[in-house]
This record gives structure tokens, C-alpha cells and sequence, in this order.
């Protein structure tokens, strides 16, 4: 693991002990005013990481309910640009550490370089970009880490024997993919993710938080009673699709449950 | 930047981790199975006796005389059982799935060519098949709909984003992320992440294989050109193929002009796009200037595609192969004119070819030749032809 000069994720795995929780939602959606309202609301509820996702057109690696998020937020106008001031007005009120989540395609042709300065100008800490695997990630990792943002590897079901290559070279944390497809709430969780921690492990301390599927207070403690912290999306991105411009109180109740299950874990 | 799977600057593996070992385990059996005497054989005889291969090289006399210039040479896709290039692939990737022990089939289909054929060879080796296509797709290509029901296959009708083929692309790949051990992607064209980009075009290179012998045969030498249409571009890379090293052969892929390059209606990606990665890999695709992949439009649903295959995009950049935009005119006069001229009515995906042939035949000496990818046949595209030309079909 590198280190990264004054970089704020570690911090999310560092709160005497406790376990993380790390909330995601698309900015933009349902506008960028909101965004700012809802980033804030979930930082105040106990988050102690947030993830915002850069709309992208074509989400291969979404479900349905975070799809649909990225066209509400594209139809109403939000673009990398839009995002960053997003970010700019969070930072202004709150230091909590954040993540980007996009795919290859915004952040290359937005040029990696400009992007990753832009980022450490606002403090973004670090991006998750799920079509650009251990493989590939060369080309993006170079500049992002030149500007002090990492790049958070994945480790899936599928993984085998290909974790520990991954993991030896992880930055900030490891995103574990609870399942197999793509991001939505899940009834069971099956995958023996013991054994990957496990694997994981034997190479390296970079925390662990588990993503994709969980949506319960029970599901999440059971995740982070796995590893470092639980990960969740789409059940937050359903209650802005639910509520609105007036989510930010539902968002604050549903993750200070979730938030508090997850501590609970020692 | 691996070099793995890579075409100059382009090509790679831009896929989720959950994808990733399958992908090796793809590119480890096939890199056996390539050079296994027995696969060879057992594919050969599917594609000389199932698929009806070698298919014809014909001679267009009158189309020849009309245009006045260069021998016009049809290659005859249009004759392979299922009625497109498309069978060449997939009976080579269905086998090949086959052997790795899968027993499910999913692909994406645009104008339905593919997903016929994939419905196909699923039906013949017993395989359960799953097809996505776009929503808008399975209305403008209704019959093939039915026809990939009537082989036994599931459709699935895509409704996110422009509900074409990029959308259809992006629910099969979720598909197969979902469900890895016993399904294989078949996916359709030369596009995608490493190895597909370089199976399907050895698959599809039967196409300048066979054509590079037949001309030769015909004529005694090379033609001046090949002419192929291009989406992804699995028929045109695999009618340029065997041609690449033959330097004075010139190669030129027809996108689609759509309403015109200078329009928003248009799915020409060379002519309108910009370097990006997407769909597994990095090449040209239409886009806007934050990255979001673009609606692209194209009175051809097999070619309303908004990226081209990495292959492509670098003979592109190399300058061997040429890349011009033909228009949904000039590719309905086009399909018109070869179904009046010569009695076949070309799938509307290969009348862009036949478009630029029509164009620069003149040009070219009368001892010269140039081959034409028929890339499919038209039958599909009757009542779309109908619609734009405003005659109103009842069934």
C-alpha cells in the first residue's frame, strides 16, 4: 500500500475501533442543490465515508435503481463539471473523507491529469471506477496518485486467484463485491466472503468494506463483523428516488439505523 | 497500459472484476482450442455443411456495365444459413463454449442478425440461449423476434437508454456478470473486451480467406478494393483480414451516415467520434464532451452502434483501411438498386457498402476489381425500406 499525502481515507476505517460505514448516492440527482443537502445530511447521520457517483450514460455495472438514478441526474443537466462544484459546496461545510465512483470513460476523456487535479483541489480522496480492473488501471492510478487520490481496487466472487495480486497492491480501501452482477438490494447474500477477507489478509492490512446488495441494519452488521465496513447504495439511492427533493430527514434516519448497527460491531 | 489484446493505443480489457476471470479463462481455451486439429475440423464441417460455406463470389456484370469502372464482386454472406455473416462467428464461438463445458448462450442484436444466428446454433448443439435487444429494435425488426422464438431462444426487450444495441450491449454484459458459470457471451461483433475483439475476427476472416482465393481465381490478381459496412465491424474486418498485408488492396469500411455527419442523427463513428473506452475497450466512439456515449441513430439497427472495434480504429489511425459515412439515402437507393440490378436484396446494413461502391466504381480502370461484403441478406429490412419510401404495408 502507498501513502498518499494527506489523504482522508484512512480516517474512515480509524474511529477508535468502530467499524465503517460508507453511504453512496448520484450526484445530481435529483439536482445538484439537493446533492449538497443530502452529502451534508449523510455525514451528519454517521456516514463515515460517501461515495458520489459521476453520472455516466451507460452504468454496466449498476442495477436498475442506480441506473435509473444516473439518467434522472443526466436528464436534468449534471455533468463532471456540475459535480465538482457539488463537491466544491460540501467541502465548504464538511471534511468528511469522499470517493468518486464513475466509469473509465468521464474521467479519461475529461483528461486523467485535469481530473485528478481538480480532485485534489477539493479533496477528493479517492475514486472507484469499475470498468478499469487491476489490468488496466495503470494509465489512471499513475496520475490520480500524482495528485494524492487513490484508486480503490475491487475483489469480486469470481476473483480466485487473482485477490492477493490485487489486495498486495491496494490503495485507501478494498471494495469487496458481495455477489455476482451488478449494484442492487439483495434478500440473502450467499458468496463465502470469509474466505476472500481471509486471502486478503494474508497480504496486506488495507481495510476491507463489503458493497453490493446490503440494505438492513442485520445485513449490514453482519458485513462489517466481516471486514472494515459496509457498503451501501442502491437502498439509499430508492429513498431519494422515493422522496425527492425532500429525502435529506428519510436519509438521516435510514442511515443513522444503519450507521448504528454497524457500530454496534466490536 | 497492458499490451495485452491491443491494437496500436486500442483494444484492452476495460471490464469489471467480476468479469475478469472469465475473460482469461475465455482467451486460455481458446488460444487451445485455435490449434486443436479435432475443433478445427468439427467447426469446418458445421460451416461447409450447416452453414453452407464457402459461400460465392459473383460476378456483377450488369451492375458492372451500369457503373462503368471496376469489376464489381459480390461476396455472398447473404447465402450462409441464417441469412448474414454472422453464423461464421457464432457457430466458431458456441462450439468453443462448448467445450469449455457452458450450456447457456446470451448475446446482444441489434438488427437481430446476430441474435438469430446465436438462437441458432444454440438450438442445434442444445444450448439454452437468452438474446437482449434494444425495445426500439425488436419493433423495427419485429420477424426476427419471432424467428429467434421459433429456434427456442428467450428475448429479452431492452428499455434503458435509446433502447438500441449499445443498451442491449450493456444488459448482456450485466446478464453475464450475474451468471458466469455456465453461460458464455457470445457477443456479435469485433468490439468488446480482450480476446473477443480478436476471436470474432478470426472467426469472420473465413470471409477475405475464401474471397482472396476466389478473386485470384477469377481474375488473376487482387482486387483494387474491398468494400464492407461497419458497425462494430465483424463483417468488414473479417472481409479485410486477409487482405491487410496485400498493400495495394485498398480497404474501405462504410459507417453509418445516419441523416449526415453534420447532424445529431448519425452513427459515423470514425467521421464524428472521439478516442474514449467503453464496452470493454478503448477506441473511437460518438460521445459529448463530458464522456456520455451518445444517442446515435442510424436507419440500420445492425449499425447504430456509437463505438467501432479496436482493430478498426487502429487500421484507422495506421492508414490502411479508410472509413467514410454513407447516409440512410444513399443506402436505400443503394439497397433499391442492387435488388432492380441484380435480383438480391442486400440487408440494409450491406447496402452501405454497396452505396460506396456505386460511388467510386467509376474511378477505378475496367481491368480492375473491387469486392463488395454482402454482408446479409434484405428480407428483414422490406417493410423498414417500405416505411421510408412511405408505403404502408398491411399484413
Amino acid at each position: 500500500m502507498k501513502h498518499l499525502l494527506n489523504n482522508k481515507i484512512s480516517k474512515a476505517f480509524d474511529t477508535s475501533n468502530k467499524k465503517a460505514f460508507i453511504g453512496f448516492l448520484t450526484a445530481g440527482d435529483p439536482d445538484a442543490d439537493s446533492s449538497v443537502k443530502f452529502i451534508l445530511e449523510m455525514a451528519k447521520a454517521g456516514c463515515d465515508l460517501i461515495e458520489i457517483g459521476i453520472p455516466f450514460s451507460d452504468p454496466t455495472a449498476e442495477g436498475v435503481v442506480i441506473q435509473e438514478a444516473n439518467i434522472r441526474s443526466l436528464s436534468n443537466g449534471m455533468t463532471t463539471d456540475g459535480v465538482f462544484d457539488i463537491v466544491r459546496r460540501v467541502r465548504q461545510e464538511s471534511d468528511i473523507p469522499l470517493c468518486f465512483m464513475t466509469y473509465a470513460n468521464p474521467v479519461f476523456h475529461y483528461g486523467y491529469d485535469e481530473f485528478f487535479s481538480k480532485c485534489e483541489e477539493l479533496g477528493v480522496d479517492g475514486i472507484i471506477v469499475p470498468d478499469m480492473p487491476f489490468e488496466e488501471k495503470e494509465e489512471m492510478e499513475g496520475p490520480a496518485n500524482a495528485h494524492n487520490v487513490a484508486v480503490i481496487s475491487m475483489v469480486s466472487p469470481t476473483s480466485e486467484d487473482r485477490i492477493k495480486n490485487i489486495a498486495r497492491q491496494a490503495d485507501g480501501f478494498i471494495y469487496v463485491v458481495s455477489s455476482m452482477g451488478v449494484t442492487g438490494v439483495r434478500n440473502e447474500i450467499k458468496t463465502d466472503l470469509d474466505s476472500i477477507i481471509a486471502h486478503i489478509r494474508e497480504v496486506t492490512d488495507t481495510p476491507c468494506a463489503i458493497g453490493f446488495g446490503i440494505s438492513t441494519p442485520e445485513q449490514a452488521k453482519e458485513m462489517a463483523s466481516k471486514s472494515d465496513g459496509a457498503i451501501v447504495g442502491s437502498a439509499i439511492v430508492r429513498i431519494i428516488e422515493k422522496y425527492g427533493k425532500e429525502a435529506a430527514p428519510y436519509l438521516y434516519d435510514y442511515i443513522k439505523s444503519m450507521k448504528d448497527s454497524v457500530a454496534s460491531v466490536n | 497500459m497492458s499490451d495485452k489484446g491491443r491494437f496500436g493505443i486500442h483494444g484492452g480489457q476495460y471490464i469489471s472484476e467480476t468479469l475478469m476471470n472469465e475473460l482469461i479463462k475465455l482467451e486460455e481455451a481458446y488460444e487451445h482450442y485455435k490449434n486443436d486439429p479435432e475443433f478445427n475440423a468439427e467447426l469446418q464441417k458445421l460451416l461447409n455443411e450447416y452453414a453452407g460455406r464457402p459461400s460465392l463470389l459473383y460476378y456483377a456484370e450488369k451492375m458492372t456495365k451500369d457503373l462503368g469502372g471496376a469489376k464489381i464482386y459480390l461476396k455472398r454472406e447473404d447465402l450462409n444459413h441464417t441469412g448474414s455473416h454472422k453464423i461464421n462467428n457464432v457457430l466458431g464461438q458456441a462450439l468453443l463454449a462448448k467445450k469449455m463445458g457452458k450450456t447457456r448462450l446470451i448475446a446482444e442484436t441489434g438488427a437481430g442478425q446476430h441474435g438469430v444466428a446465436t438462437a441458432t446454433a444454440a438450438a442445434l448443439l442444445g444450448m439454452e440461449c437468452e438474446i437482449f435487444m434494444g425495445k426500439e429494435d425488436t419493433e423495427r425488426q419485429a420477424l426476427n423476434v419471432y424467428r429467434m422464438e421459433l429456434l427456442g431462444a428467450k428475448v429479452n426487450a431492452v428499455t434503458t437508454g435509446t433502447m438500441t444495441l449499445k443498451d442491449a450491449v450493456n444488459d448482456a454484459m450485466r446478464e453475464w456478470s450475474n451468471r458466469v458459470e455456465d453461460t458464455h457471451y457470445c457477443l456479435g461483433s469485433v468490439m468488446g473486451p480482450h480476446p473477443f475483439p480478436t476471436i470474432v475476427r478470426d472467426f469472420q476472416s473465413v470471409i477475405s480467406k475464401e474471397a482472396r482465393a476466389q478473386i485470384l481465381e477469377a481474375e488473376g490478381k487482387l482486387p483494387a478494393a474491398v468494400i464492407a459496412c461497419v458497425g462494430g465491424g465483424s463483417n468488414a474486418m473479417g472481409a479485410f483480414y486477409n487482405f491487410i498485408p496485400d498493400k495495394e488492396v485498398e480497404l474501405i469500411g462504410c459507417e453509418a451516415g445516419g441523416r449526415g455527419v453534420d447532424t445529431p442523427e448519425t452513427a459515423a463513428t470514425i467521421a464524428t467520434g472521439s478516442l474514449g473506452i467503453f464496452h470493454g475497450m478503448k477506441s473511437y466512439f460518438c460521445q459529448d464532451k463530458y464522456g456520455q456515449i451518445a444517442p446515435v441513430y442510424s436507419i440500420s439497427a445492425g449499425l447504430d452502434y456509437p463505438g467501432i472495434g479496436p482493430e478498426h480504429a487502429y487500421l484507422h489511425d495506421i492508414g490502411r483501411a479508410k472509413y467514410v459515412p454513407i447516409t440512410d439515402e444513399e443506402a436505400v437507393n443503394a439497397f433499391e438498386y442492387l435488388s432492380r440490378t441484380e435480383g438480391i436484396i442486400p440487408a440494409i446494413e450491406s447496402a452501405h457498402a454497396v452505396a460506396q461502391a456505386m460511388k467510386i466504381a467509376k474511378d477505378y480502370p475496367k481491368d480492375s476489381s473491387i469486392i463488395i461484403c454482402v454482408s446479409g441478406r434484405g428480407d428483414k429490412d422490406v417493410a423498414a425500406i417500405a416505411r421510408y419510401r412511405g408505403v404502408d404495408l398491411h399484413d
